[in-house]
């Protein structure tokens, strides 16, 4: 007989640039970069490659900090995840992965969670909350708001 | 105003799963196809620009591995899925000017290894780094990101203007049918709306049949002036005119870069290059890596309004007999994935007349398109068999 163990899921590692981030994710707050000229908030998550802002959005400055969020969001958009590509994930099929816009106008890339997939509709009201994964790292993510 | 360049030469390997080659193979194949298209030897090449998706190997020492010498003009360009138009751009350039006179353009990619599911491929993100925010996609299970992507797209399309998989699996049935006259293409079978309903969902709302054949091989092409191409093997395929956009994507909420991409813009320094307008286009070859890019494409390019791409295609204009013939070789979804050089490719056969079964009759003007990212970057080609 034997007997297997869903592996887990792979853990991100913070480096320099995004302890800010990940540090405010383990004392239950959203961080967000926020322009220092002009106050416009960034998205942390960009493409591929390229997680963090270099120059502000609005204005092209170099001068961004780190600012909490309320952490309040709407649904933009989100999908289903049938394909099995991690078999940390294997019990969750189907589950989604969504895109939310903060208060602060800024668009990050999620999950929606306290939430069967069939009440998933865009525009609903979220608000962050944070998944522990290890001692080191929390995790964004969204739960309905009344 | 004439063309000054052309496209003398194409090459295209075996494509799909085929296995035990290196990419610099396949990009060597395809190049050697080209010149003995054009009816040219590889010294006579003096360019070399180099596309390559997933492959170390497309990169300047890829001129080694094909034992070219004295090249003029070498580079690596991406844009991702929109380079093929911006190599040809620079290779017209460098031929205008005096720099070249003989430039290969080529892609290769070979993701695809025998016994391994294209889930646990390249493809799958799997082997992107988990440091800093980037780790994010991983606890999130966001894998194979360009699907989610997409598929995140095409959803927020559906919410604002009611899309449906009628109107997708329109497109994915007629590029097929296209496909079934196609001998390179490896989707043959025969598609119905309700083979395309049942095809699984890979990242709902996308379907399988909503998404691309990703392929190992590599196309090439070789540009030369369009006075040299006319004493060479084929008929020239002259570069009328080249558009880019790259609208940005600052993630910020008052702009849905989801629905709204590049094509416009592109398209319209393209055709006014050419001195053309969008009546005027015989052919379209739109980069397809999902039924939803062929849709939001043809609403950017102005065939039909913003929201409306789903039932502009509905009636099955874009498929064989249909008044807007279009991914005549079965595009990405069902012939195969080489990023823009797929759409490049078709669209030289056709503007040359030799899609035999799948010829479309008038093909005066050639549209193709590329999109790479999501679509963040926008390319528009226009070729012709006319120099002006």
């Amino acid at each position: 007989m034997t007997t297997t163990t869903a592996p887990a899921k792979r853990v991100p590692v913070p480096d320099e640039a995004s302890a800010p981030f990940f540090d405010g994710a383990l004392h239950g707050e959203l961080m967000l970069l926020r322009c220092r000229a002009c106050a416009t908030y960034q998205s942390p998550i960009a493409y591929i490659g390229v997680p963090l802002r270099a120059r502000c959005v609005t204005c092209f400055s170099g001068e961004l900090e780190w600012a909490p969020s309320s952490g309040n969001a709407t649904l933009y958009s989100f999908v289903l995840m049938h394909q099995l590509y991690d078999e940390a994930f294997a019990a969750e099929i189907p589950y989604n992965i969504a895109v939310v816009e903060t208060e602060e106008g800024v668009r990050l890339t999620s999950q929606v969670v306290d939430c069967p997939n069939e009440r998933l509709d865009i525009g609903m009201p979220l608000e962050v909350t944070f998944e522990r994964m290890s001692d080191a790292v929390a995790v964004p993510k969204f739960r309905p708001r009344a | 105003m004439g063309a000054t360049a052309a496209i003398a030469g194409l090459g295209i390997t075996d494509m799909g799963r085929v296995f035990g080659r290196t990419v610099s193979d396949f990009a060597g194949e395809a190049i050697a196809l080209a010149l003995e298209d054009a009816g040219l030897q590889a010294r006579d090449l003096d360019g070399l620009l180099i596309n390559g998706n997933q492959s170390e190997e497309m990169a300047p020492s890829l001129q080694f591995a094909l034992g070219l010498v004295d090249l003029r003009l070498l580079n690596t360009m991406s844009a991702f899925g929109s380079s093929a138009a911006t190599m040809l751009q620079y290779a017209a350039h460098a031929i205008e000017s005096g720099q070249a006179n003989a430039v290969a353009c080529v892609y290769a990619d070979a993701p695809l290894a025998a016994g391994e599911s294209i889930s646990q491929s390249g493809y799958s993100g799997k082997r992107l780094s988990a440091r800093g925010l980037a780790g994010l996609r991983f606890a999130y299970g966001d894998y194979g990101p360009a699907n989610s992507m997409y598929a995140l797209a095409l959803r927020r399309h559906m919410h604002l203007f009611g899309t449906n998989h009628d109107q997708l699996g329109t497109i994915a049935i007629g590029q097929r049918e296209w496909a079934r006259m196609n001998p390179r293409a490896q989707m043959k079978k025969p598609m119905t709306l309700e083979d395309y309903h049942a095809s699984r969902w890979v990242v709902e709302p996308l379907h399988l049949f909503d998404c691309c054949v990703v392929s190992n091989g590599a196309v090439a092409v070789i540009v030369t002036s369009a006075e040299r191409a006319r004493d060479l093997r084929q008929p020239p395929v002259y570069l009328r005119g080249f558009g880019q956009c790259a609208p940005g994507d600052p993630g910020r909420t008052e702009r849905d870069p989801a629905v709204h991409t590049g094509a416009g813009k592109s398209g319209q320094l393209a055709l006014a290059q050419a001195g053309i307008g969008l009546s005027d286009v015989d052919v379209l070859e739109l980069y397809d890596c999902y039924t939803y890019t062929v849709l939001v494409t043809l609403e950017d390019y102005g065939f039909c309004e913003k929201g409306e791409g789903g039932a502009f295609v509905a009636d099955g204009k874009l498929a064989p007999g249909g008044s807007l013939p279009c991914n005549t070789g079965g595009g990405q979804l069902s012939s195969f994935y080489m990023w823009g050089f797929t759409p490049l490719s078709e669209g030289v056969i056709q503007a040359r007349g030799q899609g035999g079964e799948r010829q479309v009759g008038k093909h005066d003007h050639v549209l193709v398109s590329g999109n790479g990212g999501t679509l963040n970057f926008h390319s528009t080609t226009i070729l012709s068999k006319h120099d002006g």
